[in-house]
């Protein structure tokens, strides 16, 4: 148990020096969010008042991006050059090892959205947004995407495989989650697509607590998002013995 | 470089492999082979390229699943369990699978902390195995600025930094020069003295010859032979050979020289050269004038002293430079 333990947060600790903590990778950070924010905000064309409006959909986006396509470009790199064999021969379950290299990722994805929440803060009031409610949200969305990433991570096995297949789930994601257009206003046969996808429930929280105007039961929300991670999970977990033990 | 095995108390051996096989698609790579790996000894497997050794030890190590047969290691069954034994192994992959981002000494101590070594535990050990290793200076360097020999040598030491009781090493001089290769198979007795247990992969007939108490012979996926160096040795003690080459196809005349030559054999590798084989001196005249009887002249022929590549030879029926000419090639182009 704790021979695991030293080597989950090893696992950890070696991922955010080598990739998570790198400049181009903190930047990448950086800049993302504030390019949604300014977009959104011209898009608008209102005052500094409609800000709380806008950062649900920065913060979802800020931490999709942050994380899906890290996971799975440095997982498949790994495989890549073999260093993920060496994991692999660790005396550790699977699932410690998949748990240790997608910490990371949840980690660097919940600080991401962090900067959109800064920015909103310099620009005007959010004092009446709920955090006891964002901030858990924060965390199911990091880690849906996360785990959407190991996802992919095991259905490629080229590193630009994974950044194409990452960019084919996340950029239909944007569109059909409700951020852009509400669900209700998309065409009918295109819903169901909506209620499919774990970043609807996620932006859906987001939006109830600062703007307090949900479509769905917070309660669904939570629910849905975790009945997503947990699937995501052991599905990927499942394909990973199959296919990477072969 | 040769020593005593160490005898155990325990009878039961380490590794006991039955029946395994493996298939890629309509590939058999391995193909039902079964043995054992004491406790104490240096076990090689000796086979050309995709005899299926790295196969073989990829099942044995977890990172793949046999399709049929058994793996017990340390007396656990792990043919379903990939994980039950991987605390007690060390692996040393033909390719080095360390993080080339990383110095030599993070390599070592993040596969020190792989392992569950503490801190304290896991620096003394880097550092000492540094030392051993003579990569000191080279501790705080990127490991992917490490020449080959270097490389060969830091993968050895994080396969051994947890001090496991087995350690498999595919291939361990490959794609190293003569110097660096000498070096790991000093290491790699040293170990074995210190009572680490070793499965080795090799091309090479002079290294499996050098380090191994115990030899398979392992060709397209099957063990044609496993036995001690001495047992091996053996029947050659006594034996003359001798390697002719002729000009002229001597594969057409094999049964007339069997049938006129009953006390030699006759081992014809190609159609243009043959080993010839007695327990007595061989009487080259005899056999040079059989053959310009049947229009073949002979080119050259040699004595030689017979060794393990005769051995592998007898056995296996492939011709031991296949082998040689491989590892050089394999040598080269790296
Ligand atoms: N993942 C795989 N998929 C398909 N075929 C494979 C795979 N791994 C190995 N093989 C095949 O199995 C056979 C045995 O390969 P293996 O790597 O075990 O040989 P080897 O004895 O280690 O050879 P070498 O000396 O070249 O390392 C080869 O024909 C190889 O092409
Ligand atoms: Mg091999």
């Amino acid at each position: 148990m704790r021979k695991g333990l030293i080597a989950l947060w090893n696992i950890i600790l070696k991922d955010m020096r080598a990739y998570y903590l790198k400049p181009p990778n903190i930047s990448w950070g950086l800049i993302f969010p504030i390019a949604w924010t300014g977009m959104f905000f011209i898009k608008s064309g209102t005052g500094f008042e409609t800000i709380p409006t806008l950062l649900p959909g920065v913060i979802a986006i800020s931490v999709l991006f942050g994380t899906t396509s890290m996971l799975a470009v440095t997982v498949t790199f790994e495989k890549k050059n073999h260093s993920f064999e060496r994991l692999l021969l660790a005396p550790i379950t699977l699932n410690t090892l998949m748990l240790a290299k997608t910490s990371g990722a949840i980690f660097f994805g919940s600080i991401n959205a962090i900067v959109p929440v800064i920015l909103a803060m310099l620009l005007t009031d959010i004092s009446t947004i709920s955090w006891l409610i964002v901030l858990p949200a924060i965390f199911l969305i990091a880690v849906a995407s996360t785990f959407l990433g190991l996802f992919i991570a095991v259905s490629v096995s080229e590193v630009f495989e994974a950044q194409t297949f990452s960019n084919f789930f996340r950029f239909p994601m944007i569109f059909l989650c409700g951020l852009f257009f509400p669900i209700d206003a998309l065409p009918v046969f295109l819903r169901p697509l909506s209620y499919m996808l774990p970043l609807t429930y996620g932006v859906d929280i987001l939006r109830g607590a600062v703007t307090g105007t949900n479509t769905m039961h917070l309660g669904l929300d939570f629910f849905a998002i975790i009945f997503f991670c947990t699937a995501l999970f052991y599905i990927s977990l499942r394909n990973i013995n199959r296919k990477w033990i072969n | 470089m040769k020593h005593q095995i160490q005898i155990s108390n325990n009878d039961e051996p380490l590794i006991e492999v039955v029946n395994l096989t493996k298939r890629f698609d309509n590939l058999t790579a391995v193909d039902n082979i079964s043995f054992t790996l004491n406790n104490g000894e240096i076990f090689g497997f000796l086979g050309p390229n995709g005899a299926g050794k790295t196969t073989t030890i990829r099942m044995l190590i977890g990172l793949s699943r046999p399709d049929s047969g058994t793996i017990k290691v340390a007396g656990k069954d792990c043919t379903g369990n990939p994980k039950a034994a991987q605390h007690l192994i060390g692996v040393v992959p033909d390719e080095s699978n360390l993080y080339p981002e990383l110095t030599g000494f993070d390599n070592l101590c993040f596969c020190g902390a792989l392992y569950g070594m503490s801190k304290t535990e896991r620096i003394e050990r880097a550092n000492k195995l540094l030392k051993t290793f003579g990569l000191t200076e080279a501790a705080n360097r990127k490991f992917g600025g490490y020449s080959k020999g270097m490389k060969r040598k830091l993968t050895i030491a994080a396969g051994i930094i947890h001090r496991p009781q087995i350690l498999f090493l595919d291939e361990p001089t490959t794609g190293i020069d003569v110097a660096s290769a000498r070096q790991v198979r000093q290491l790699i007795s040293s170990l074995n003295n210190s009572g680490t247990t070793i499965f080795l992969t090799t091309h090479y007939i002079e290294d499996a010859e050098r380090l191994c108490h115990r030899i398979s012979f392992i060709v397209k996926g099957k063990i044609a032979k496993t036995d001690s160096v001495k047992n091996l040795l053996q029947p050659l003690l006594g034996r003359y050979v001798m390697l002719v080459s002729a000009s002229g196809n001597i594969m057409d005349i094999s049964r007339q020289l069997s049938s006129s030559f009953s006390d030699y054999t006759f081992n014809i590798t190609s159609p243009e050269h043959m080993r010839v084989e007695a327990n007595h001196q061989i009487n080259l005249v005899h056999i040079v004038k059989f053959l310009q009887e049947h229009g073949i002249d002979v080119t050259e022929a040699k004595k030689s002293i017979p060794s393990m590549e005769d051995v592998f030879v007898s056995i296996t029926g492939i011709e031991a430079n296949i082998l040689k000419k491989e590892a050089d090639k394999k040598r080269k182009s790296e």
